[in-house]
C-alpha cells in the first residue's frame, strides 16, 4: 500500500469526526462556561453560571440557595438507567443460555428474532408501547375484561418509561450475553456436578462467572444509551418526569437556555466516559462483535 | 434411566417464549389495529384497510418521506465511501500510527450518546450560519451513519484471507486493479450490508434530526412525533406498520447477506 494512500484513505473519515464531532463538543464545552443571550442563544464571556444552576438557584438579594431540581433529574436519570440495565440483565441471561441450548439451526433463528425488532424504527417501538400503556390502551381492557377494577394511569409512570427503555435496548444485552454464555464448556458444568454441585451451584459458581464479560459489556452497552434516551421520557413519561436527555433536548427548543442546556449535556458526556472507561476495552470489543 | 439434563433449568423455556411473546407483542398491536375499522385506535369495529389509502394519500407525510429517503441515501453514499476507505487503510497498512486512536475516533458516534451529538452540531451549524436544513441533516447523519458502515466492511476485510490479494499482485496487477478486480468483489456482502445498516439508522433517527429541524427539513420519524403528539389515529398505526415491514425487509436482507458472507469466509 503506497504512503500516499495510507495518509489520504484515513484523511475522509478524520476530517468527518473532527468537524462534526471533536470540534463541535469542544464547542459545547465552551458554550457550557459561557453567558447566557438576551434573546437566546449565547455570548462568548466567561461564566460558570450554567453549573452553578444546577445546584443553586439564585435568591432576591443574590444568595444562593440550594435548588434539588436538577440533582434530582440527574438522579432520576441514574435509577432509572440504572434499572432499565438490571431488568434488561435478569431478563437477558435466562433467554440467552436457553438460546445457547438449542440446536444451531434454532439458534440462528432465535437470535435473529432478538435482533429483529432493534431495526424497527425507534419512534414506532415507542409508540407502540403508547398505544398498549395509554388510556383506554389494550393493558386496561385486558385488565378489565379479568375482572380488574377500572383503573387508569399506567401511562406517564416510572414504569413505563423503563418498560420502554427495556425493550428499546435488550438486544444489546442478550447478545454479548449470549456470546459469552455460548462459549462455556458443557464438561465444567458436568463437573461441577460430579463434585457433587447442585444446579445452583453450578449456576454461581460455574456458568455466572463464565458469563461475567457478557454481563458486563452488555450492562454498558444498555446504560450508556438509557442515560441519554429522550424518547422514552417524552413519550412515555409524558414529560412529567424529565431525564437529563429530555433537559438538554428542552434547552434547546422552546425554553432556550444554550449554555445551561451545554453544562447538563457536558454533564452527561462525563457520566458516560466514566462509564466507558470503568471496562473500555471490552465494551469496545462487544459492540464491535455485536454488530 | 434417563438422565437429567443437567445444564437445563426450570423455567427457562416458558420464560422465554414470553419473552419473545413480550417483544413482539407491541409491533403485533401496532399492525394489528391498523386495520380497526373504527376512529379510536383501541376500539375494534371491522377490518379495513382505508386508513392505508388516508396514509398513501397523506402529502405532509409524502414528503417528510422523500426528505428521509434523500438525506438517507446521501448520507448513506458518504459514510460508506469513507467507512470503505478507513476500512481498506486500517485493515492492510503495515506499521500503521495510530491505528487504535484512529478506529476509535471512526467509531466515536457508537460510544458517545447521541442528544450531545446533535446539540453539539446545531450549535457548530449555527456558529458557522449554515442554514440550508437539507446539508445540516446529510453532515450529521452522514457521522453518526460512519461506524455503522465500518464495523461490518473492516469484519469483511479482516475476515478474508490474504492470498487472492497476494496472487492478484504476483500476476502484475496495479494496487487499484486488484482491489477492483479481487478484493471488492469479495467484500462487496459486507459493503452492502453495511451501507444498509448505515441506511436505516438514517432513515430511523430521531435525535438529531428532530434538534436540527427547521425549514422544510422535517423527516420522517420527526413528522411521525408531531403526529403522536396530537393523539394517536388508525393511520398513524397504518403508517407505523409500512414502516415496519419497510425495516423488516431490510433487516431480513442484511441478514441473508451476512449468512452468505460467513458460508464464503
Amino acid at each position: 500500500m503506497s504512503k500516499a494512500f495510507r495518509f489520504w484513505g484515513l484523511v475522509p473519515a478524520w476530517a468527518l469526526m473532527i468537524l462534526t464531532l471533536i470540534v463541535p463538543i469542544l464547542i459545547v464545552a465552551g458554550v457550557s462556561v459561557a453567558e447566557r443571550g438576551a434573546y437566546g442563544g449565547f455570548n462568548w464571556a466567561f461564566d460558570l453560571s450554567s453549573y452553578r444552576q444546577i445546584l443553586y438557584t439564585v435568591g432576591w438579594t443574590d444568595e444562593l440557595e440550594f435548588d434539588p431540581k436538577y440533582v434530582l433529574i440527574i438522579g432520576r436519570t441514574l435509577l432509572f438507567a440504572g434499572g432499565a440495565t438490571l431488568i434488561s440483565l435478569l431478563l437477558a441471561l435466562p433467554v440467552a443460555y436457553y438460546i445457547s441450548q438449542q440446536s444451531s439451526r434454532l439458534k440462528t433463528i432465535l437470535l435473529y428474532l432478538v435482533t429483529l425488532p432493534f431495526w424497527v424504527s425507534m419512534i414506532v417501538r415507542v409508540y407502540a408501547w403508547l398505544i398498549i400503556l395509554g388510556n383506554d390502551g389494550l393493558l386496561e381492557r385486558i385488565y378489565r375484561i379479568f375482572g380488574g377494577a377500572d383503573i387508569s394511569g399506567f401511562l406517564f409512570t416510572p414504569g413505563a418509561m423503563i418498560t420502554g427503555m427495556v425493550y428499546s435496548y435488550i438486544p444489546l444485552m442478550i447478545l454479548p450475553v449470549y456470546a459469552s454464555v455460548e462459549k462455556i464448556d458443557p464438561a465444567l458444568i458436568e463437573a461441577s456436578h460430579d463434585l457433587y454441585g447442585g444446579r445452583w451451584t453450578a449456576l454461581k459458581r460455574v456458568i455466572l462467572p463464565l458469563a461475567a464479560p457478557g454481563l458486563t459489556a452488555g450492562s454498558i452497552l444498555v446504560f450508556v444509551p438509557c442515560l441519554g434516551t429522550v424518547l422514552e421520557p417524552m413519550l412515555l413519561g409524558g414529560g412529567k418526569q424529565l431525564m437529563m436527555g429530555t433537559l438538554i433536548q428542552t434547552q434547546f427548543g422552546g425554553a432556550r437556555n444554550w449554555p445551561f442546556g451545554a453544562a447538563i449535556a457536558m454533564v452527561l458526556l462525563i457520566l458516560v466516559v466514566l462509564t466507558l472507561l470503568l471496562n473500555a476495552r471490552r465494551a469496545g470489543r462487544q459492540m464491535e462483535a455485536t454488530l | 434411566m434417563k438422565q437429567p439434563n443437567i445444564r437445563a433449568y426450570p423455567g427457562l423455556r416458558p420464560l422465554s417464549i414470553l419473552f419473545f411473546l413480550w417483544l413482539y407483542l407491541p409491533i403485533a398491536v401496532v399492525v394489528v389495529y391498523s386495520f380497526n375499522d373504527n376512529r379510536l385506535v383501541s376500539v375494534w369495529t371491522g377490518f379495513s384497510t382505508k386508513w392505508y389509502a388516508a396514509a398513501l394519500a397523506n402529502e405532509a407525510l409524502m414528503s417528510a418521506l422523500e426528505i428521509s429517503v434523500m438525506v438517507a441515501v446521501i448520507a448513506t453514499l458518504c459514510a460508506t465511501l469513507i467507512a470503505l476507505l478507513a476500512a481498506i487503510v486500517l485493515t492492510r497498512a503495515t506499521d500503521l500510527r495510530f491505528r487504535r486512536v484512529s478506529e476509535t475516533v471512526v467509531n466515536l458516534p457508537l460510544l458517545l450518546p447521541e442528544i450531545v451529538l446533535a446539540v453539539a452540531v446545531l450549535i457548530l451549524f449555527s456558529q458557522i450560519g449554515l442554514t440550508n436544513g437539507l446539508l445540516k441533516l446529510v453532515l450529521a447523519h452522514t457521522a453518526f451513519c460512519t461506524p455503522f458502515a465500518f464495523l461490518p466492511i473492516r469484519a469483511r476485510l479482516q475476515g478474508m484471507s490474504l492470498d487472492f490479494e497476494e496472487a492478484a499482485r504476483d500476476l502484475y496487477a496495479a494496487p487499484f486493479t486488484a482491489f477492483r478486480l479481487v478484493t471488492l468483489p469479495m467484500i462487496l456482502p459486507g459493503v452492502f450490508a453495511g451501507a444498509m445498516t448505515a441506511f436505516v439508522m438514517s432513515m430511523d433517527d430521531f435525535i438529531t434530526s428532530n434538534l436540527l429541524n427547521s425549514g422544510g427539513a422535517t423527516t420522517l420519524p420527526v413528522y411521525i412525533f408531531s403526529l403522536i403528539r396530537q393523539g394517536t389515529t388508525p393511520e398513524l398505526n397504518a403508517i407505523s406498520t409500512l414502516l415496519i415491514a419497510a425495516s423488516l425487509l431490510l433487516a431480513t436482507l442484511v441478514l441473508i447477506l451476512n449468512v452468505r458472507a460467513m458460508r464464503r469466509g
